[in-house]
C-alpha cells in the first residue's frame, strides 16, 4: 500500500532521505556523549588535570553542537517531508477525482471522499513523520547503544542480549492483540460518529417527535460500545510502559549487582566505575529504543486503513477514456439513440434503460416527461456521455458520442443538473463557469434569456453579489436560472435543463422558454419537467416510464393516442389550473 | 476560527473538576501511583551513589565482604522496584479505563446537552462546527487525559524529588544544573510558544481546506458537466500549498524542539561533568544535605540525575502542543456545555382519558382520547379535550431581536380545518410554524392550543400534539419500518404498515428489496427524494397527532404520484388542524382558508374562490401575473 502512496513523494524525496541522514548523524553523536564522558569521568577518577578535563570538555560541548544543528536539520526536513507528502497526495487525489466520471463519483460517496482527503491524509502524514524520524533513529539507538554497551561492559552487555529479545516479544505481543481490536474500534466510532450526525441534522424530527430519551438510549448504547471496545485496546497497549520498566529494573539490579563484582574481583581493571555508569545510560537508552519503535508500530497500524483508503483514490481509473483519435468538432445538434440499453453498475440487475430508439433534429425542442424513476435524467445524462451506454449507441451530429474529445463533447453539450449547484464566489464568477472569457454584456445577456438579470440588478451589489456556499443567500428559483444562465454562456449546440425550472414560476418558466425559441433556434433542446405546460410548445415530447420510452408526439397527438399523458395533464389541470 | 483567547483561564481547573467528578475514588488513586512510581524512579541514583561509594572504599578488597553490602543495596533497590512496578501497572490499566470512561461520559454530557438545546443553536451554528466537538475536540482531550496530563505529572514529581537528592550530593553542582536548566526552560517556552501559534495558524488552514474539499466533493459533478477540472484543481492547489507551508512550520518548531532540549540537556550533562572534575581538583568545600564531600561517588551519579532531569523536561516540552490544543478543545466543549438550555416552564400535561357520563377521567392505557391536564391553585385538576383548536393573536417575532419577521399575526384554525399559507420566500410561512410547537418563542401576542396559552403547556406534550413534515426530509439509519414507528415508538408492525398503506408509501415500500426490512444509510440515500417523503409522512401519521403541519412535504413528488397520494393525504388531515405550506397551489387550494403572507404580514385571507373573486394577490400568483420569488 505504501509503495503507491510514497510515488506521490516526488520533489520531497531529497528531504525525505535527509531526514533520517541527518538522524543517523545526531544519533552517533549522541551515542559517543556518554563514551567520552566515561572517558572524562576516569581521566577525573585517575586525577588528571584541569587542562584535561577542559580540552575533553571542550570537545563534549563542540559534539553537543554539532548534534544540536544535526538534529535541528533533521527536525526541518522531516516537516518539509511529511506535510509536503501529505499535500502531494492530497493533490494527487484531488487530480485523480477531477479525472473521475459520474459512475466513479457515484462509487465514492462525496462524504466518503471528503474523510479521505482530509482525514486519512493527516493520518498518513503523522506516521509518515514517524518512519522517517523515529523509525530510523530508534533502530539506529539500539544498535548503536547495544555495540557500545558491548565495547564499555563487555560480557555484561550479554544482558541485554537477553532483555532485548523478551520485551520485543511483549511488544509483538501487545501489538498483534491490539491491532484487530484497534481496526474494529474505528468503525464503530464511525457509526457513533455517523449516528451523531444523523442526529444533528434531523433535529427538528427528533425534537417534533419529542424523541430526545430515545436518542439518548440509542447513543448510549453506541458510545457505551465504542467505550468498552477502546477501554480494551488500551489495557492492552497500556501493558508497554510497565514492561519497559521491568525490563529496565531487571537490567539495573543485574548491572549493579554484577558490575560491582567485576569491578571488585578484576581490581577494575577491566571494568571500572565510569563504565558502570554509562552501562546504565545505554541500557535506558535501548530500552527507550524499544519502546518508541513500538509507538510507531502502533501508529503503522492505526495509518495502515487510511493508506488502504487514500490508494483506492488514487489507483481508481476513471471509467470513461478519450478515443484514440478524437474527433474535436461537433458538426450538429442531432440526437440519435439507436437501440440503446443501460444500467448504472455492472452488478446491477434492472435495465435502467431500455430498447430506447430515438431521432431529435439539430434545433429541435424536446420535452420529455415521466413518473419518479421513469428514468428521464438517465436518457439525458449519456448524451454528453457523463455515462456510457450499456448496449447500443448514443449519436451527437451524426458520430457516437465515444469517438468524440470528452472535453470538446461537453463544451457543445449542457447539462443543468437537477442537484444544481453554485460555488461560494460572486455571481460573475459563478456565471463564468459557463465561458472563463466570456465579457460582462455577455454575461448579462444570457442573464437576459434566462430571465436572471432582473433581479441580479435589483441586488445592491448587482453581479458582484457574493453566493455563500450551497447557494444558501438565493432563492431556489433564483438559483435554478442562475444555473440555465450559465449554461447558456458555453453556447452549447445541445441544451439540457433537467428538471430546471420546477422552482420557477410558470409565467417566467414560459418567458425563458420564448427567450430560447428567439435566441437560441439553432441550438437542440431538451427539457426534462413535471408540469406539462412547460413542454406543452415543445416540437416533440417523450413520454417516459419505467425505463422505456411509452410515446413520443406533440402535445395534441399526445393527449389524443395516451392514456397516461392524459392522466398527467387532466391531474395537473384539474387541480393546478395554470399551476 | 474565532479570534480571542484559545482557552479560558479556568479551563484548566474545570476539567479536573470534571474528571475528578467522574471518578471520584479512582483518579486521586491513580494520581497517587503515578506520583509514586515517578519517586520510586528517581531514588536509584542514590543507591547507586551507595554502590559506587562502597566500591571506591573497597578499592582492591574482595568479594566476600563488599558482596553483602552490595547485596542489601540491591535488594532495598529491587524492593523499590517491585512496589513501583506494580503500582504502574495499576495505574496503567486503570489509566486506560478512566480515560476511555471520562471520554465516554463527555460525549454523553455533550450529547445530553445538545438534546436540551433550542432549535435556534442546530439554526445559527453551522452542523460541521456542532460535529467537530464529537470528533476533534474529544480526540485532543484523549490525548490530554491519557498522555499529557499523567506525564507531566510525573515529570513535575520526578523534577522535584530529582532537585532534593541533587541538594542531598551537592548544592554546587545543583546550581550549575538549575542555572543550565533556566536557559533550557526558557528556548522551550519561545520554541513551544511559536510552535503552539503555528499549530493554531495550521488548524486555519485546515479548516479551510477541509471547507473547499467538502464543497468541490458535492458539486463534483457540476465541475464535470461543466469541464471545469483545470480551475478546481488551480484553486485548490492554492489553498492547499498554504496548508502546506502553515504544516511545515507548525512540525518545523515542534520537531526542533526535541532536539534543542535534548542538546541543551547533553551541554548540561558535559557542563556538570567539567564542573565536577573542577570541584574535585581544586577541592572546592562541598555544601550538601548529606555533608558528602566531592568524590567520583558525588559526580558519577550526578551525572546520572542530570540526564534525568533533562530527560522529564524533554517529555514535559514535547507536551506543549498537546496541552494547548487539548484545552482549547475542552474550553469549545465548554462552551456547548454552557449554553442555555431550552427554556420550559410548562405544567399542563397531556394524558390519555376516558369518556364516561361526559365526564373525562385519566387512565393508563392508549384510548384513543387525549385531554389536557390542568392542576389548578386549588388543588384540583382540570381535564380539557384535545380537539386541535389553534388560535394566534397579534403575534410578532423576529430571529433576531431588532429584526421582526412577523408582524401582528392573528389567524384561527377550528378543529378538523385545513389552513394554507402562500407567499415568497421568505414572507414567514415556515416561521409561523415554527412558533406553534414552540421552535421559537414568540415576542409579543398570544399563541392558544384549544383555548390554552402554548406557554403554559409542558414542551414535550405540546409536540406530542403537533406533528410536522419537513421538505428536507430526515431519516435515520435503520429500517423502513423503524423509521415509521419513529412517529410512535410503541406501534405495532401492522399499525407502521396501514400507516404507510394510508398514505401511498407502501406500494412502492414493498418493491424495495426487502421490503419494510430494508436497512436505510445515509438519510435514505438510494431513496429518491419523493419516497423519502412518503416515508417522512407515514411516519407522522403512526404518531397520529390532532394538528399536523406538512411544510412543503409533497413538494418532490411528481403531480401524478400526488394525485395518487392525494387520497391519502386527505385521508391523513381528515378530522384533524392541518396547516399546509406549499409551492404548488394545486396542493392548498382545496383548504377552508388561505392566507397570503408579504414580509411577514397577513395580506389577504380567505377561502380559494372567495380570493379568485377578490382579485389580489393570490388572484396574481394563481393566474402566474406574479412570482413567487
Amino acid at each position: 500500500m505504501w509503495k503507491i502512496l510514497l510515488k506521490s513523494l516526488r520533489e520531497f524525496k531529497r528531504p525525505s532521505i535527509l531526514a533520517p541522514a541527518y538522524v543517523s548523524m545526531e544519533v552517533v553523536i549522541e551515542c559517543i556523549i556518554p563514551f567520552i564522558t566515561a572517558y572524562l569521568v576516569n581521566q577525573i577518577r585517575a586525577g588528571c588535570g584541569i587542562g584535561v578535563i577542559l580540552r575533553y570538555g571542550l570537545l563534549l560541548l563542540v559534539m553537543a553542537a554539532f548534534s544540536l544543528a544535526f538534529g535541528r536539520m533533521a527536525g526541518i526536513a522531516c516537516a518539509t517531508a511529511a506535510s509536503g507528502f501529505s499535500r502531494n497526495l492530497r493533490k494527487d487525489m484531488f487530480y485523480s477525482i477531477q479525472s473521475f466520471s459520474f459512475g466513479n463519483i457515484d462509487r465514492f460517496s462525496s462524504s466518503s471522499l471528503v474523510t479521505r482527503l482530509t482525514t486519512d491524509v493527516n493520518n498518513v502524514q503523522m506516521a509518515y513523520m514517524m518512519i522517517i524520524r523515529t523509525a530510523i533513529r530508534s533502530p539506529l539507538m539500539l544498535i548503536f547503544a547495544i555495540v557500545m554497551a558491548f565495547i564499555m561492559g563487555g560480557r555484561l552487555a550479554f544482558i541485554f542480549v537477553a532483555v532485548v529479545p523478551f520485551l520485543a516479544l511483549g511488544l509483538y505481543l501487545i501489538i498483534r492483540k491490539a491491532f484487530p481490536i484497534f481496526k474494529r474500534v474505528f468503525r464503530r466510532y464511525d457509526a457513533l460518529n455517523g449516528s451523531i450526525q444523523e442526529n444533528i441534522q434531523g433535529i427538528r424530527v427528533v425534537k417534533s417527535f419529542v424523541r430526545e430519551d430515545y436518542e439518548k438510549q440509542k447513543f448510549e448504547k453506541a458510545a457505551e460500545e465504542v467505550r468498552q471496545e477502546f477501554t480494551r485496546a488500551e489495557k492492552i497497549l497500556a501493558f508497554n510502559a510497565p514492561m519497559m520498566q521491568f525490563c529496565l529494573y531487571v537490567n539495573m539490579v543485574f548491572i549493579l549487582t554484577f558490575g560491582s563484582y567485576v569491578i571488585i574481583t578484576t581490581q577494575g581493571l577491566n571494568f571500572n566505575v565510569g563504565q558502570l555508569s554509562s552501562l546504565m545510560v545505554y541500557s535506558f537508552q535501548i530500552l527507550m529504543s524499544l519502546m518508541m519503535l513500538s509507538m510507531v508500530f502502533v501508529m503503522i497500524t492505526i495509518a495502515d486503513e487510511s493508506t488502504r483508503r487514500i490508494a483506492e483514490v488514487l489507483q481508481e481509473k476513471s471509467t470513461l477514456t478519450n478515443p484514440a483519435n478524437p474527433v474535436t468538432e461537433v458538426k450538429d445538434g442531432s440526437i440519435d439513440f439507436v437501440d440503446v440499453g443501460f444500467r448504472y453498475s455492472d452488478k446491477a440487475e434492472l435495465m435502467v434503460l431500455q430498447n430506447i430508439n430515438l431521432h431529435i433534429n439539430s434545433g429541435e425542442t424536446i420535452g420529455i416527461l415521466g413518473g419518479t424513476g421513469a428514468s428521464k435524467t438517465s436518457l439525458v445524462q449519456l448524451i454528453p456521455r457523463l455515462y456510457d451506454v450499456t448496449e447500443g449507441s448514443v449519436q451527437v451530429g451524426g458520430l457516437d458520442v465515444r469517438a468524440y474529445d470528452i472535453e470538446a463533447l461537453r463544451n457543445q453539450v449542457a447539462v443543468v443538473l437537477q442537484n444544481n449547484l453554485l460555488f461560494s464566489g460572486t455571481i460573475k464568477e459563478n456565471l463564468r463557469w459557463g465561458n472563463p472569457q466570456a465579457s460582462d454584456e455577455e454575461l448579462q445577456e444570457a442573464c437576459r434569456l434566462a430571465q436572471a438579470d432582473d433581479f441580479i440588478s435589483r441586488f445592491p451589489l448587482g453581479y458582484d453579489t457574493y453566493i455563500e456556499q450551497g447557494g444558501t443567500n438565493v432563492s431556489g428559483g433564483q438559483k435554478q436560472r442562475l444555473c440555465i444562465a450559465r449554461a447558456l454562456l458555453k453556447k452549447p449546440k445541445i441544451l439540457i435543463l433537467d428538471d430546471s425550472t420546477s422552482a420557477v414560476d410558470t409565467q417566467t418558466d414560459a418567458r425563458i422558454r420564448q427567450a430560447f425559441r428567439e435566441f437560441i433556434p439553432e441550438t437542440t433542446k431538451l427539457i426534462i419537467a413535471q408540469r406539462i405546460a412547460s413542454v406543452q410548445d415543445a416540437d416533440r415530447i417523450v413520454l417516459m416510464d419505467k425505463g422505456r420510452i411509452v410515446a413520443v408526439g406533440t402535445h395534441e397527438e399526445l393527449l389524443a393516442t395516451s392514456e397516461i399523458y392524459r392522466e398527467v395533464y387532466d391531474s395537473q389541470n384539474k387541480a393546478g389550473g395554470k399551476q | 476560527m474565532k479570534q480571542g483567547p484559545i482557552f479560558k483561564k479556568d479551563t484548566l481547573k474545570r476539567l479536573l473538576k470534571m474528571l475528578f467528578e467522574f471518578y471520584p475514588l479512582a483518579l486521586p488513586l491513580v494520581l497517587f501511583c503515578i506520583l509514586f512510581t515517578a519517586a520510586v524512579s528517581s531514588i536509584p541514583s542514590v543507591f547507586m551513589q551507595k554502590v559506587i561509594a562502597v566500591l571506591e572504599q573497597n578499592q582492591g578488597g574482595n568479594w566476600a565482604q563488599v558482596g553483602p553490602q552490595i547485596f542489601r543495596l540491591v535488594a532495598v533497590l529491587a524492593g523499590l522496584y517491585v512496589l513501583s512496578l506494580a503500582s504502574s501497572l495499576a495505574y496503567t490499566q486503570a489509566m486506560a479505563v478512566i480515560t476511555q470512561g471520562s471520554l465516554k461520559k463527555m460525549r454523553q454530557r455533550l450529547f445530553h446537552k445538545m438534546q436540551g438545546l433550542p432549535i435556534r443553536y442546530f439554526d445559527s451554528h453551522p452542523h460541521g462546527d456542532i460535529m467537530s466537538h464529537y470528533t476533534n475536540d474529544i480526540d485532543t482531550l484523549r490525548q490530554l487525559i491519557s498522555q499529557s496530563m499523567p506525564q507531566l505529572l510525573s515529570a513535575a514529581v520526578t523534577v522535584l524529588t530529582l532537585l532534593s537528592i541533587m541538594l542531598y550530593f551537592s548544592l554546587w553542582m545543583t546550581l550549575v544544573v538549575l542555572s543550565g536548566m533556566a536557559l533550557m526552560l526558557v528556548v522551550v517556552k519561545k520554541l513551544g510558544g511559536s510552535s503552539a501559534k503555528y499549530f493554531m495558524r495550521q488548524q486555519v488552514s485546515l479548516g479551510k481546506t477541509e471547507g473547499y474539499i467538502q464543497e468541490m466533493m458535492n458539486g463534483q459533478k457540476v465541475v464535470k458537466v461543466f469541464c471545469h477540472e483545470d480551475e478546481a484543481k488551480a484553486g485548490f492547489d492554492a489553498i492547499n500549498d498554504q496548508l502546506f507551508r502553515d504544516a511545515e512550520q507548525a512540525n518545523t518548531f515542534a520537531n526542533i524542539l526535541p532536539p534543542v532540549v535534548v542538546n541543551i540537556g547533553n551541554l548540561i550533562y558535559v557542563t556538570v561533568a567539567m564542573a565536577g572534575g573542577i570541584f574535585l581538583l581544586t577541592k572546592v568545600n562541598n555544601l550538601s544535605i548529606s555533608g558528602l564531600a566531592f568524590s567520583i561517588s558525588v559526580i558519577v551519579p550526578f551525572l546520572n540525575i542530570t540526564r534525568q532531569f533533562s530527560g522529564n523536561i524533554n517529555q514535559v516540552s514535547q507536551q506543549v502542543n498537546a496541552v494547548i490544543m487539548g484545552l482549547a478543545g475542552a474550553n469549545r466543549i465548554f462552551t456547548v456545555l454552557d449554553e442555555a438550555a431550552e427554556e420550559d416552564q410548562g405544567f399542563i400535561t397531556l394524558v390519555n382519558v376516558r369518556e364516561e357520563d361526559g365526564l373525562l377521567t385519566e387512565c393508563q392505557e392508549r384510548t384513543g382520547l387525549w385531554a389536557w391536564k390542568q392542576p389548578l391553585e386549588d388543588g384540583t385538576v382540570r381535564y380539557t379535550r384535545l380537539a386541535g383548536d389553534v388560535r394566534l393573536q397579534e403575534v410578532d417575532f423576529g430571529y433576531e431581536k431588532d429584526k421582526p419577521v412577523l408582524h401582528n399575526i392573528t389567524l384561527f384554525a377550528e378543529p378538523g380545518q385545513k389552513v394554507a399559507f402562500v407567499g415568497a420566500t421568505g414572507a414567514g410561512k415556515t416561521t409561523i410554524t415554527n412558533l406553534l410547537n414552540r421552535f421559537y418563542d414568540i415576542a409579543d401576542g398570544k399563541i392558544r392550543y384549544d383555548g390554552i396559552n402554548i406557554n403554559k403547556i409542558r414542551k414535550s406534550d405540546l409536540r406530542r400534539a403537533v406533528g410536522i413534515v419537513l421538505q428536507d426530509t430526515n431519516l435515520f439509519s435503520g429500517t423502513v419500518m423503524d423509521n415509521i414507528r419513529y412517529g410512535r415508538l410503541a406501534a405495532s408492525d401492522e399499525e407502521c404498515i396501514a400507516a404507510a398503506r394510508l398514505t401511498g408509501a407502501h406500494d412502492f415500500i414493498t418493491r424495495l428489496p426487502e421490503g419494510y426490512q430494508t436497512v436505510l444509510t445515509g438519510n435514505g440515500g438510494n431513496l429518491s427524494q419523493g419516497q423519502r417523503q412518503l416515508i417522512a409522512i407515514a411516519r407522522a401519521a403512526v404518531a397520529d397527532p390532532p394538528v399536523m403541519i406538512l411544510d412543503e412535504a409533497t413538494s418532490s413528488i411528481d403531480t401524478r404520484t400526488e394525485a395518487i397520494v392525494q387520497r391519502g393525504m386527505d385521508a391523513l388531515m381528515k378530522g384533524r388542524t392541518v396547516f399546509v405550506i406549499a409551492h404548488r397551489l394545486s396542493t392548498v387550494q382545496n383548504s377552508d382558508v388561505i392566507m397570503v403572507l408579504e414580509q411577514g404580514r397577513i395580506i389577504e385571507r380567505g377561502s380559494h374562490q372567495r380570493l379568485i373573486e377578490e382579485k389580489g394577490k393570490y388572484y396574481q400568483l394563481y393566474t402566474g401575473a406574479f412570482e413567487l420569488e
